[in-house]
């Protein structure tokens, strides 16, 4: 199997975005839980902020996380030529 | 031609989804005209396994793709659908809510955990698995790293994983059905093990994931209705995830008048001191208390007796004392252990907004158990998270989508739907807390709520309410509560029918049936395909292959209701030992083989045995279940509770990997080029086919 540049600059894009998507995903989980205390001053119509991002706000980015991610893929793998066509 | 089958699934579920509404519609009138309520319960058990049964029947099949990975072509937005049933066990549907009611932020670790898990699965497994394409998880070990090792170690901790979590669904199951049917236990667990098998014996893969659509779409309208009711009750809107700020504001007001009433402390202070004395009588030793004890309620009646004028009342409730008093020493000391472990219904109302309430007499205390509290909080989360993306049953849905990109959309619906319930999950806790705090709270016994006398009435465990100040009014601190209620009773708290509850009740079953069934289902094809056809009998025929897959579904089902019905441990550890059993074996393998080509074949043996190791070996010295049967007890870790052990195998697991990996030699061309092969959707030229080569 030979692989071109075309290639390699996709897995690159797919690491990068796996990369940004993911430092995401660890601010809204990790950051926002460890000052969990700090942040629950702060009200956002009626929830303190970190009861807000840990019941809703958090699930709601992961949803988004995850669809970008698949819209973003697709797009990539028809620009580099990976796409599996219409019907796989 | 999936342009035409998308079309058809979507008709086929839509005229079911109907069906099913029309069915509750008819038993609600049914129940209006007096029909018992025993007889709703049992419709809806009786109508819902037929229902199961009858998509197993038609989804019966001897095809080995069919078989093992429902064809390949169960379109993404479906195949989300039955990842989330599968996915949603009994502890999620039922236990769920009622676990955020009793812990407040702290229990949200539970909703971050189960849901924030997809962003890794999606991310780093989910793509790559489905372009690898065979059909269990130890596949992709056994050829990625290469031999039978590997693949045994995979096969080992995915039954091993399985198995634990089977046993909280059927225990669940077992459960419902008991309690709304009235059926003993083991019989509960017999008739809910039926409904699992039927489908996934007759259909292996394919069955149960059309059946698992089905069993979604049941547990999330079961789920939605009564909180939506009881939204529009207290705030007149419909959508309770939008507005319940506002009521956790309000029952946030309600707790700091609770922390200070007058007639809470009063009760507050009763059970402290009982604890109190109960300590300094069992510090006494038990005996001499109880001897103590039981002359000065003897002397006591002597004494009212030899009065001048004997009060005739008084000696009775003197001689009602003797009698109630425990009849041996046993008794005695029981009743002293459960009075002082009652302690904690001395505290205040836990403030359900705040993250990581510390306890402690001083401020440093407070602040160190805040911390700790912290921590564990953060370990849990990441327990759960790296457990989801390591569940050998969910990651096998990925295997089940025509393409990769639709295994990428696949896992966006599956977090979708799950997301659906789990984001009402707080706001249910919030406003059943609402209900309680003002409609039950500061009544007269006399005056209460219909639905508390009849919850009391089926189960102490789950609701019990007892005058401790004998001032005829209820205050929170002489309410106990179990988790379990919060969910079985919304209905009856927003004031819907009877027919609701049995919904509910039905909803909870086809939660746990669900994922008992994908669970079943790995752990039979993990030792029928990768053991038997891989490791022992390469030549067997297809036939052969789903028959032996068949017995051992049986097999491990039977063996699974006989663990169950011994009754281990408690659910929520279970599930949670899964997640950190689950997390610890397979996350750095799977991991690092798709996106590290330096990763070898002895990195992942140390790796996974290691990783697996340390976190049983850390349940296994810190569990009271464990200890209690004389495994010696060690100190936590970092104060970490067993629950959150995951953390260190994860930890260790990828740091075993990455440092054997380098210290050995890089794996083969082969096995480079399997790596760049999974990596792209589809590459021109390339002539691996990882997918047919598992035919």
């Amino acid at each position: 199997m030979q692989l071109t540049d075309q290639h390699r600059d996709y897995w690159q894009k797919n690491l990068r975005i796996t990369a940004f998507l993911l430092s995401i995903w660890f601010v809204v989980t990790f950051v926002m839980a460890y000052f969990a205390r700090e942040l629950a001053t702060i009200n956002f119509f009626g929830w303190p902020l970190s009861f807000y991002m840990a019941a809703q706000g958090s699930l709601i980015i992961y949803v988004l996380i995850i669809g970008f991610y698949a819209m973003y893929m697709r797009k990539l793998d028809i620009e580099h030529g990976v796409d599996e066509g219409e019907e796989a | 031609m999936s342009q035409t089958f998308n079309q058809q699934l979507k008709k086929y579920y839509s005229i079911y989804t109907g069906g099913f509404i029309g069915f509750v519609v008819l038993l609600g009138i049914a129940e209006q005209m007096g029909t018992p309520r025993a007889y709703l319960g049992y419709a809806f058990l009786v109508a819902t396994i037929l229902l199961y049964a009858t998509i197993g029947i038609m989804s019966r099949t001897l095809d080995v793709a069919e078989y093992y990975v429902a064809g390949r072509k169960v379109p993404a937005m479906f195949n989300g659908m039955a990842t989330g049933a599968d996915w949603m066990s009994a502890a999620s549907f039922i236990g769920m809510a009622g676990g955020l009611y009793l812990q407040g932020f702290d229990g949200l670790a539970f909703i971050m955990g189960w849901t924030g898990g997809y962003c890794l699965v999606a991310l780093f497994l989910a793509p790559y698995l489905r372009k690898f394409g065979q059909f269990t998880i130890p596949d992709f070990l056994g050829a990625r790293y290469g031999g039978n090792f590997v693949r045994s170690i995979g096969v080992f901790a995915a039954i091993l994983v399985s198995f634990v979590y089977v046993v909280a669904q059927i225990y669940g199951v077992g459960l419902i059905t008991s309690r709304f049917t009235g059926l003993e236990f083991a019989m509960g667990v017999i008739v809910g093990l039926m409904g699992i098998l039927v489908c996934s014996f007759l259909g292996g893969m394919k069955a149960v994931t059309w059946t698992q659509v089905a069993q979604y779409i049941i547990l999330i309208v079961a789920y939605m209705i009564p909180v939506v009711w009881l939204s529009v009750k207290q705030t007149g809107i419909p959508i309770p995830q939008l507005v319940y700020g506002g009521v956790l504001e309000k029952v946030t007001g309600l707790e700091k008048k609770l922390t200070v009433d007058p007639k809470e402390l009063e009760v507050r202070k009763i059970f402290a001191d009982r604890a109190k004395t109960a300590g300094e009588k069992l510090k006494a030793g038990a005996e001499t208390s109880y001897n103590a004890d039981k002359a000065a309620l003897v002397a006591k009646v002597d004494e009212l007796k030899a009065a001048p004028t004997p009060d005739s009342a008084a000696i009775q409730a003197a001689e009602k004392a003797v009698d109630s008093f425990p009849k041996d020493v046993k008794a005695y000391e029981g009743q002293l252990k459960g009075q002082q472990g009652a302690a904690g219904r001395a505290a205040p109302p836990l403030p359900h907004g705040t993250p990581f309430v510390g306890t402690g007499k001083t401020d440093e205390e407070k602040q160190k158990s805040s911390d700790n509290k912290r921590n564990n909080f953060l370990a849990l989360v990441f327990c759960l998270m790296v457990g989801t993306a390591a569940l050998p049953h969910i990651l096998m849905r990925y295997y089940t989508t025509p393409s990769v990109h639709e295994a990428r959309i696949s896992v966006f619906w599956s977090l979708f739907f799950i997301f659906l319930l789990y984001f009402s999950a707080p706001a249910l806790a919030v406003l059943v807390k609402f209900d309680i705090y003002s409609n039950v709270v500061g009544k007269a016994f006399a005056d209460l709520p219909q639905w508390v006398n009849s919850w009391q009435a089926v189960d102490k465990s789950l609701l019990s309410i007892v005058d401790i100040n004998k001032d005829g009014i209820v205050q929170l601190a002489e309410i106990v509560i179990g988790q379990d209620i919060i969910v079985l009773a919304t209905p009856e708290i927003a004031g819907l029918p009877y027919v609701i509850s049995g919904l509910v009740a039905a909803g909870g079953l086809a939660a746990a049936l669900s994922t008992a069934d994908g669970l079943l289902l790995t752990i039979a094809n993990a030792l029928s395909h990768d053991v038997y056809y891989k490791m022992i009998n390469p030549d067997a025929t297809t036939a052969r292959r789903i028959t032996i897959s068949k017995v051992l579904l049986l097999v491990v089902a039977m063996v699974a209701a006989y663990v169950t019905a011994q009754k281990p441990g408690d659910i929520l550890f279970l599930v949670g030992a899964a997640f950190s059993l689950a997390a610890s074996a397979f996350f750095p393998a799977l991991v690092l083989g798709v996106f590290w080509k330096r990763a070898n074949k002895p990195a992942a043996v140390l790796g996974m045995i290691i990783g697996l190791g340390v976190t049983m070996y850390y349940m296994l010295r810190t569990y009271p279940f464990f200890t209690n049967m004389g495994v010696p007890k060690m100190p936590l870790w970092f104060d970490i509770l067993p629950i959150g052990s995951g953390v260190f195998g994860v930890a260790a697991g990828m740091a075993v990997m990455v440092i054997v990996s380098l210290v050995t030699k890089a794996p083969d061309q082969a096995t480079q080029d399997l790596v760049e092969h999974v990596r792209y959707p589809s590459i021109k030229g390339d002539k691996m086919d990882t997918a047919g080569a598992a035919g």
